[in-house]
């Protein structure tokens, strides 16, 4: 009895070990970073790389990048604006058409959901896509940046089912209390709806936060680049002259530690926000994985 | 009639939302007609009509062409050894976090590798790329260090595919454990203890219990797997790799990009890009059937 309860505490050692060296090794990377964007030049050339921590904290790369930035401000305001009217937009018409396609009695819903579900499966390819973008003049303007994916067929399959599990007692409690079908979604459906709407709705956000490559080729001119358009920019400059004469400085901090301070820079928000909304995900996979 | 009559509310709530599908999503699949043409890209939208139908010559030059092979054996082996790394990754990931007895301390551990999930592929690449720099990237020099010779990994054909895989990995591992997880929470308890009065152990239980509990949604996210297998990461690619790898690293998606949109051969371009929908509606197609029959639901 005894020698099993020492096995049971060695097998915890080795399994919560195990998982420390995973959880290190993911937060290694964001560590490294910081320690970088945090350094001068002179301690960079000084240790070469080997950089876990700072020795002497600098916060030169920080100063060049808030004091004199117009486009990294600018390219905050494009992501803020692309976030904010993305995501309700996308809300706005995923709740509509999943409301609508979830009503159990509706002549030809069986196709019309069809008629969604096969854009998942089948898509005329990029080349097309983009092609037809630019015939609508929708290149560089904010609307390039969310109209074209407007409503995700997944995201419109959870709401739909979460809508076709609400109490159909409820509904029919408020016909007979002669409401109307618009009454009934904004006084019944949508304030049962606050979880779902809330969890795709962060969905969609960290989608327009995050996305590159549409906004890469949608928007080639003007000053509708979003962050990481001008991040991927930035990173990808073997120097930073193209956005700050550092030369004058007495002590310019490395290309490694500005570029280091960028990638903080725009991460923070979302390092921020995320372990707060991170619960709403998981309740978001948790619908769309068990299925109604 | 009538009764439609009678729902027309919930018809007009659904009208924005399938004319965005018909123009954004039908419209393109019409369009991709042009991979059977030979549209120039300097005609605009009269161009599109008027440009000579050519039958499958951008077919027939694309599987005849050099790159052919490589582009779809790329596809294959990266997204085949993601599959590989990548799909039991979360799930010993899972079982692992099972066994941990301290709530707090498993909820932060959670909490923590979902961070990967939340960053952008473009910050990803660009800590990729400092670790991995030459001169002055954390691993590169370290390594340096030890056998005294510097590796450019993002430009080695030997490294650069390790590093896909890997980075794949590190992005996906916690978030993908999320299904897992929720799986093993709704395992009844009393199969636990009846085991422990038998006289398992941990291991015993995590294998003879847990793992055929959740058998059913392994399966089920195994086939969703094979019915991507044509995605084999195109940002993040597209993000890493430099012509030097191209050998290794290229895939239909991003021959499919440099073709259309840089090169500007639209119509070969929409035909690759066809050719690649095709395959990848049968594999979706056959995998939701499977899963299908598997019993209960498909994957939708």
């Amino acid at each position: 009895m005894k020698s099993q309860y020492k096995t049971e505490i060695f097998y915890n050692y080795i399994i919560v070990g195990v998982l420390l060296i995973l959880t290190l090794s993911f937060l290694l990377p964001f560590i490294v970073v910081l320690s970088t964007s945090l350094i001068s030049e002179a301690e960079w050339a000084e240790r070469g790389g080997h950089v876990l921590y700072p020795k002497k904290i600098s916060f030169v790369a920080y100063d060049i990048l808030f004091g004199k930035s117009y486009v990294l401000f600018n390219a905050y305001q494009v992501t803020f604006l692309r976030v904010t009217l993305g995501t309700f937009c996308n809300l706005l018409f995923t709740t509509t058409l999943a409301y609508a396609l979830a009503q159990r009695d509706l002549p030809y819903r069986i196709p019309l959901t069809f008629f969604v579900f096969f854009t998942m499966v089948f898509n005329g390819g990029l080349i097309p896509q983009f092609l037809l973008v630019d015939f609508l003049n929708l290149r560089n303007t904010i609307f390039a940046l969310f109209v074209p994916t407007l409503i995700n067929g997944w995201y419109f399959l959870i709401m739909r089912n979460f809508f076709m599990n609400i109490p159909k007692d409820l509904i029919d409690a408020a016909i007979i209390d002669g409401a109307s079908p618009v009454r009934i979604l904004i006084s019944v459906v949508l304030p049962l709806s606050m979880p779902v709407m809330a969890t795709i709705g962060l969905f969609y956000a960290v989608y327009h936060w995050n996305e590159w490559f549409y906004a890469s080729i949608y928007i080639t001119e003007g000053n509708l680049k979003p962050m990481q358009i001008i991040l991927r920019g930035l990173l990808n400059q073997a120097t930073m002259e193209g956005m700050e004469n550092i030369s004058f400085m007495e002590q310019p901090p490395p290309g490694a530690s500005l570029r280091a301070a960028l990638i903080i820079f725009s991460t923070v928000p979302i390092l921020i926000v995320y372990p707060f909304i991170q619960r709403y995900f998981v309740k978001g996979i948790m619908i769309g994985g068990v299925k109604g | 009639m009538q009764k439609i009559w009678k729902y027309r509310f919930y018809y007009y709530l659904a009208l924005p939302g399938l004319i965005y599908f018909i123009i954004f999503h039908y419209v393109p699949m019409a369009g991709a007609l042009i991979a059977f043409k030979d549209i120039s890209p300097f005609d605009g939208l009269q161009g599109f009509f008027d440009a000579p139908w050519v039958g499958l010559k951008h077919f027939e030059r694309f599987t005849s062409s050099v790159y052919f092979y490589d582009v779809i054996e790329n596809t294959l082996i990266i997204s085949g050894l993601k599959i590989l790394f990548g799909f039991p990754a979360p799930i010993i990931f899972a079982l692992l976090l099972n066994e941990v007895l301290r709530m707090s301390l498993k909820r932060v551990m959670q909490t923590i590798s979902y961070l990967p999930h939340f960053i952008s592929w473009v910050v990803t690449a660009g800590m990729i790329t400092a670790l991995l720099a030459t001169s002055g990237g954390l691993i590169t020099e370290t390594i340096n260090d030890f056998t005294g010779s510097s590796i450019n990994f993002l430009g080695n054909k030997d490294y650069f595919v390790g590093i896909l895989v890997t980075s794949h990995v590190w992005k996906t591992i916690g978030w993908s454990s999320i299904i897992y997880l929720a799986a093993m929470s709704s395992i009844d308890p009393a199969l636990y203890e009846s085991a422990r009065i038998d006289g398992a152990n941990r291991l015993q239980m995590a294998w003879h219990i847990t793992l055929p509990s959740i058998m059913f949604v392994i399966v089920i996210m195994f086939l969703l797997e094979i019915g991507n297998l044509l995605e084999a990461g195109f940002e993040q690619i597209l993000l890493l790799y430099s012509p030097s790898v191209y050998k290794v690293a290229d895939i239909i998606d991003t021959f499919v990009y440099r073709e259309g949109l840089l090169a500007l051969k639209y119509s070969f371009a929409a035909a690759v890009g066809l050719f690649k929908a095709v395959i990848a509606f049968f594999l979706l197609y056959t995998a939701n059937r499977l899963a299908n029959r598997l019993g209960q639901t498909g994957l939708w």
